[in-house]
């Protein structure tokens, strides 16, 4: 073999690993940003049983969770962003007490979907309700129509966003049903933070998980049910 | 030269309107451009009132353009004289508060550097994206209508062209009333009488709108208005604010009625602070009461007293609607019926609204938008009305 020969083996063969050197992060950084390369499908549809019953008196882990996993303030004066709350309830008549956490709903008919001029609030074929924030033109139409007070519109410039949770100035946001979590298989931050276990999470279209086999045995309710709205977020001891 | 001094006089005085128009406008971008760098934390508005003044300011100039056409309307579609001499004036005032109102509508988004993704991306189920359609529309057919009043060879399109405006802006207030109309759940709205409510309260807005605007061009240009002119104008004013209480008593009656609006219907009307003051003293007797005495009362209802009631009928419209729009939000939404609710999020809780400075600027930076866009067209083409001279045998000089 010639001399020439192995100069340019040798060269190949260097010119090949740096290639692969190169490509390998891209190639990797690629797949995790596309994550599943399935669609996100109408056989799915998420949703949560909460149980009031167990859902303890000052406990707000759930809503910790929550700011936590997205980044939000915490901060309790109107203009903050609230995804989720905890909220007291009294019976007028008989005045008995109740607490349970309050977010959005995740309407099969979502009247947020109907209102919004751009189409920036959307419905996923999962039922998740979610904002696009690149087409949100902070008119806050959403906001007067939804039923449960469940969006929060930015009031001010944002500092250290979470890279999974983008928010922006000037456009309204709420509760994601944590779905940069869902998407990796995982539970939203609230169930998973509830001590009591209070927050069911699961797939309402397949009988067979456990979300649907509670929901056919114990009596649950949809809040404002009257309005039709069909809520993929329901309540049990309400 | 002497001749040429009241001539200067007003020269001066126009810049000096315009200049002050300008400075309205100014401040009003400057508001915008402050609310757009802090956000909306500058203002009053928050996530429970998410609409404010500017929204009283839009909505009311909205409101108002299509209104303002009646008399355009009156003249076109049922032949009245003296309404046509003042179709253009009406035509060109609509476009004016229209441009005004939507101005302010538009700076006050969230994101109003996003305007266009309105045009590129269109939800067909939002009514929000239906106005959008409805104000071009309103824009180009008055527009278009405008050229048939004021290009000779076009006259003969101006009664279909009148026609096409009749319909159009009665769509569009139809349209604006919706907005509210189609909130499902909050007690203030979701009420079908909206639109109509709408439509009756734009006639009697926009008819004292034009009332100041005409009685200002005539002071401006030395003419007198004629007394029959004024009679005619003003009962036609009578007539529509009768119309418009009418509509605002039925819907207040009609949620009486229903016991679960109750609670909203006692806070508006009784105890709900400065809105039951703005709705009874605001709306009910300075916008109502006190214009119907102006107009029919013996010895009353002369140029000055329709001018003056005309003002009221405005002020009042300001009250009504902030009552309607901030008091609405205000009053808690209803979300598990039977039960007192509590929560960091204001559950339960009366809306706190305190309206800053910025919105203020930002609403009066739309009315300036709407007075410069009068003043200077009035100034540079003939909109002044012409009475015909059957009319204006009994009027001064033309």
């Amino acid at each position: 073999m010639s001399d020439t020969d192995v100069q340019r083996r040798q060269f190949l063969k260097t010119s090949v690993g740096a290639a692969a050197v190169a490509i390998a992060p891209g190639m990797l950084l690629f797949d995790m940003a596309h994550g599943k390369s399935e669609a996100v499908s109408s056989k799915v549809r998420w949703g949560m049983l909460i149980d009031t019953a167990n859902c303890a008196d000052g406990c707000d882990d759930c809503v910790k969770a929550c700011n936590k996993e997205n980044g939000l303030s915490g901060g309790l004066s109107p203009t903050d962003s609230q995804w989720m709350r905890k909220v007291e309830l009294k019976d007028m008549r008989s005045g008995r007490t109740l607490a349970l956490p309050m977010m959005c709903q995740h309407c099969a008919e979502p009247p947020c979907v109907d209102v919004c001029p751009t189409g920036s609030s959307f419905k996923r074929a999962d039922g998740i309700v979610l904002v696009d924030k690149h087409i949100c033109i902070g008119c806050r139409y959403c906001m007067m129509a939804c039923p449960y007070k469940a969006r929060s519109f930015v009031h001010e410039p944002l500092h250290d966003q979470k890279p999974d949770v983008p928010r922006g100035k000037g456009t309204v946001e709420s509760c994601t049903m944590c779905v940069h979590r869902v998407d990796q298989g995982k539970q939203p931050a609230c169930a998973e933070a509830c001590p009591n276990k209070s927050i069911l999470f699961g797939n309402l279209n397949d009988p067979e998980s456990e979300i649907s086999k509670k929901i056919r045995t114990v009596a649950s309710t949809q809040i404002r049910a009257d309005l039709g709205l069909n809520t993929g977020i329901r309540y049990q001891g309400i | 030269m002497a001749s040429h001094s009241p001539l200067q006089f007003k020269d001066r005085l126009f810049f000096a309107l315009v200049a002050a128009g300008g400075l309205v406008v100014l401040m009003g971008l400057y508001a915008a451009h402050m609310m757009e760098v802090h956000g909306h934390i500058i203002t009053g508005m928050n996530n429970q009132i998410v609409w404010g003044i500017p929204h009283v300011f839009a909505i009311f100039m909205i409101v108002a353009a299509s209104g303002v056409l009646n008399v355009a309307s009156i003249g076109s579609v049922f032949g009245k004289a003296i309404y046509k001499a003042r179709a253009p004036l009406a035509s060109l005032l609509s476009i004016a508060l229209l441009a005004g109102g939507l101005t302010v509508l538009m700076l006050d988004l969230g994101r109003p550097d996003r305007v266009i993704v309105a045009a590129t991306h269109y939800n067909p189920t939002s009514v929000f994206a239906w106005n959008v359609l409805l104000y071009t529309g309103m824009f180009t057919t008055v527009a278009i209508y405008l050229w048939t009043m004021m290009e000779q060879r076009m006259n003969p399109w101006s009664k279909p062209a009148g026609f096409v405006v009749f319909a159009w802006r009665f769509i569009l207030t139809t349209g604006t009333g919706l907005i509210f109309a189609f909130l499902v759940a909050r007690q203030a709205y979701g009420s079908a009488l909206l639109a109509p409510m709408f439509i009756v309260l734009s006639f009697a807005w926009g008819l004292a709108v034009f009332h100041v605007v005409q009685s200002a061009i005539y002071a401006w240009n030395g003419k007198t208005h004629t007394p029959e002119i004024v009679k005619r104008m003003k009962n036609l004013l009578g007539i529509f604010i009768i119309g418009a209480l009418y509509l605002v008593a039925a819907y207040h009656l009609t949620n009486l009625y229903f016991a679960h609006q109750s609670g909203f219907e006692h806070f508006i009307l009784v105890d709900g602070g400065i809105y039951p003051q703005l709705f009874w003293w605001g709306y009910v007797v300075l916008g109502n009461l006190l214009p119907l005495l102006l107009i029919v009362y013996p010895g009353l209802g002369k140029t000055m007293s329709v001018i003056a009631a005309s003002m009221l009928v405005i002020l009042g419209g300001f009250a009504l609607l902030y009552v309607f729009i901030i008091g609405g939000q205000a009053y808690p939404l209803n979300i598990f019926p039977g039960y007192e609710v509590t929560s960091s999020f204001g559950d339960g809780q009366i809306g706190l609204y305190q309206p800053s400075l910025p919105e203020f600027l930002l609403g009066c930076g739309g009315l300036g938008i709407a007075f410069l866009i009068t003043t200077v067209s009035v100034r540079v083409l003939n909109f002044i009305p012409h009475d015909k001279p059957y009319i204006a045998g009994q009027a001064s000089t033309d």
